[in-house]
């Protein structure tokens, strides 16, 4: 074994790059907020408004008969619910698979469901999954637009722009209906501060990535358990400030999340002391952010992260939230369809 | 088996020095003659190999694969792993023991050993330093050693506890092997599946901390300056961070016998490759940081680094064809280890071909001390690799020799195309 030579300053060696995206997707797909450009977001924000407003019976007129399957391997009321009452709006049939009640309990693959799924005639799959990254494989394997509504960790890109359609109903409503394109300034001057789990959270991440490109100004609030620095490392204009009451003061968004306690096994979290530096309450919000509105992906944990006056209060806009969903997803569905239709894949196929 | 008689090649030898225009005669499984260009008459049964234009190296040395068998054929047999080591220029490998049994016994040693497997080139079973990888009771040595073993690791698993860490250090130093460590604290890292960073933040992956290796590293140096009476040789598997890397360098200097291999993808890629969780860039220890990366090039470039190793882990597609974190850990690496180590250490980077030569054969031969192996010398085994240093090709998996097809390395451009290998006198691949 011989001694190293002792080491000089060496010019920077050329290293293989990383692979670089934009990565080969289904152009129908929609599993990570990261894939979509301004203009998309914003065609979709106005076919959300264009579909809302139409007349029930014309919308169902629009992908009458057509399938598509729900896929869910975790459980779910809000966000199950509203793509299943999307697609129905748009006159499809869906089929609901959950992990519980199937061949999934069996064993079977993510690739072979899948499959299975798409022989049964599933012409795109809305997928739940608690590992992160999973609507990459069955996307990678079906070939079919796989719309990813949450994957463990990763993201839930219809749930960041439900959001972004609740706040900019109230912050910039030409852009809500999508009559004005968004731009790299369209959320200039608006920051958003999320607090809590944002280490387990989805919903976190896909905002983290979408809000930035707006313009916005993210602050991120939570204890170190929950939230580590690295958070404030994936996406531009993006920062941490440990004390909630900072982060408030500065938002015309406070977005909560819940303390994922299925998922803190081997974290060191008081949630008495969580509550008392994290918890938004009447006074809090009264007194640092009058103006702000306050988004919550739920479920909300009423006397844990927010109280229940303030989840009940007129700042709340969580129901708004929920509401906004259905519209939002109709628009992913029916992206998802136009592009198998322009691929040629269609039901007749 | 006929002679055979190398001509018009560039015979390198680091071991020996060499570095010259040399025929070479290999007789009887081992290499016979070596004289100037022309001047050695092959006999009249011999075959005659034109190495004009080519490198004339002593068969590669791999220290760390997993060849999965007993028990784990579907993924890779002795015969398939060894075809692929020949087609990647490799001799003589080191196979490591988290096979199905795991192997901590002489009978399985030996029946690794056995003609009956099939082994395109010389296998060297590492044996387990616990009994059934509990990281509870050592083995017995001595006995695994006369049975054929050529050091002692748990690999796959980390050897956790420090008394019997100290225990298996101080027994297989008395025997003369090598404990080889799979550092990795896994109380730091359960449920994780990549390396700790922004990047496994945003991927939502529970992340490796690089403390997780280097703690176990540094706790192990401490043990063997303990023992340092006994000359403990203490080799750290696939090292992938910057401060387990500072750990070694530093143990070195202190004249510790301590050594290091680091394996093509830690050398090569980063965190940033698993990209939309390619599990094809999955493994133990993970792709780190480029601060790691960069750290692993300086110490091979300043010859802290003992050898390249490959950590070969091949698994079949239905395995890697799942979610990111229920993939198993590892790729393949025996077909692609010379390509990229010519491409990227020698004409990117620089370091002289003799070097890079040396540290995939006579330096992890000196490691675990295989005796005529690693070498050319008159007498050393016939273990030779021919290859074309500055041809490019693309790496296909496809076309893999392996039974699986589980690398990140898919397309790649590689360096240095293998025309023979040569096993004991006996042609292993030709191409």
């Amino acid at each position: 074994m011989a001694m190293p030579a002792s080491s000089t300053a060496r010019p920077r060696l050329r290293t293989p790059s990383a692979p670089q995206p934009p990565f080969p997707h289904h152009p129908g797909s929609a599993i990570s907020i990261g894939h979509f450009s301004l203009a998309e977001i914003t065609r979709l924000l106005r076919r959300a408004h264009l579909l809302n407003n139409e007349d029930p019976i014309e919308r169902s007129k629009r992908l009458a008969k057509r399938r598509v399957a729900l896929l869910f391997y975790e459980a779910s009321t809000r966000t199950r619910t509203s793509f299943e009452l999307a697609a129905k709006s748009l006159g499809m049939d869906t089929t609901l698979v959950s992990n519980l009640s199937s061949s999934i309990e069996k064993g079977e693959s993510l690739k072979d469901t899948g499959l299975t799924l798409r022989a049964l005639g599933a012409e795109a799959i809305i997928l739940r999954h608690n590992a992160s990254g999973a609507p990459y494989v069955l996307e990678q394997f079906t070939d079919l637009p796989v719309l990813n509504a949450g994957d463990g960790r990763h993201e839930h890109p219809s749930q960041a722009l439900l959001d972004l359609l609740t706040m900019l109903a109230h912050l910039s409503p030409a852009h809500a209906s999508g009559e004005a394109a968004l731009t790299a300034e369209s959320l200039k001057g608006v920051t958003v501060s999320i607090v809590g789990d944002i280490l387990h959270s989805r919903v976190a991440r896909s905002n983290l990535l979408l809000l930035p490109q707006l313009g916005a100004e993210v602050v991120l609030s939570g204890p170190p358990e929950l939230l580590p620095e690295d958070a404030a490392l994936i996406a531009p204009n993006v920062g941490v400030e440990r004390n909630f009451e900072l982060a408030l003061q500065r938002s015309q968004v406070v977005m909560l999340l819940r303390i994922q306690s299925e998922r803190l096994a081997g974290l060191n979290v008081d949630l008495d002391e969580y509550k008392t530096r994290y918890q938004l309450d009447e006074r809090r919000l009264a007194r640092l952010a009058p103006e702000a509105i306050v988004l919550h992906p739920g479920p909300i944990i009423r006397g844990l992260e927010l109280t229940a006056a303030v989840a009940d209060g007129p700042q709340s806009k969580i129901l708004e939230q929920v509401h906004n969903g259905v519209r939002i997803r109709m628009a992913l569905i029916e992206r998802a369809f136009a592009a198998l239709d322009a691929q040629g894949k269609g039901a007749n196929q | 088996m006929k002679p055979i008689l190398i001509h018009g090649g560039r015979l390198l030898d680091p071991a020996a020095g060499v570095d010259a225009a040399k025929d070479l005669l290999l007789k009887d499984g081992r290499v016979a003659e070596i004289a100037s260009p022309g001047k050695l008459k092959a006999p009249a049964d011999a075959e005659v190999f034109d190495a004009s234009g080519l490198v004339v190296a002593p068969g590669l040395v791999d220290i760390h694969v997993h060849l999965r068998e007993p028990g784990q054929a579907h993924k890779e047999t002795i015969a398939s792993g060894t075809a692929a080591a020949a087609a990647g220029g490799f001799t003589s490998l080191a196979a490591m023991a988290n096979t199905s049994p795991v192997n901590d016994s002489p009978e399985i040693t030996r029946w690794m050993q056995a003609p009956e497997r099939g082994a395109q080139v010389r296998v060297f079973p590492i044996v387990a330093a616990t009994r059934g990888f509990k990281g509870e009771v050592i083995n017995d040595y001595a006995a695994l050693k006369a049975a054929g073993a050529v050091a002692v690791s748990d690999d796959g698993l980390p050897i956790l506890k420090d008394g019997v860490m100290r225990e298996a250090l101080a027994a297989a130093a008395r025997v003369g092997l090598a404990v080889i460590q799979h550092a990795e604290d896994t109380r730091m890292t359960e449920g994780c599946s990549m390396n700790a960073g922004p990047v496994a933040f945003k991927l939502g992956l529970r992340g490796m901390p690089s403390e997780a290796e280097s703690q176990i590293v540094e706790r192990d140096i401490r043990l063997v300056a303990e023992l340092n009476e006994l000359r403990p040789h203490y080799h750290v598997a696939h090292i992938s961070t910057a401060a387990a890397m500072a750990a070694v360098r530093q143990a070195r200097r202190n004249g510790l016998r301590v050594s290091c291999e680091v394996a093509p993808h830690h050398f090569l890629l980063t965190d940033e490759h698993v990209a939309e969780y390619n599990t094809h860039a999955k493994m133990c220890p993970p792709l780190r940081s480029a601060k790691d990366r960069d750290a692993m090039i300086e110490a091979i470039l300043d010859g802290v680094v003992d050898c390249i190793a490959t950590d070969h882990a091949p698994h079949a597609a239905h395995e890697k064809e799942v979610e990111f974190e229920r993939a198993p850990n590892g790729i393949t690496g025996l077909e692609t280890s010379l390509g990229l180590c010519l491409e990227w250490l020698h004409h990117q980077w620089k370091m002289p071909l003799g070097r890079v030569i040396g540290l995939m054969s006579a330096q992890p031969a000196a490691l675990l001390n295989l005796k005529g192996r690693g070498t050319l010398a008159v007498g050393s085994f016939a273990d030779c690799v021919i290859f074309d240093p500055n041809a490019e090709w693309v790496f296909k998996a496809a076309e893999s020799k392996s039974k699986s097809r589980n690398t990140p390395f898919d397309g790649w451009t590689m360096r240095g195309k293998v025309r023979w290998t040569i096993s004991e006198g006996r042609v292993a691949y030709k191409n």
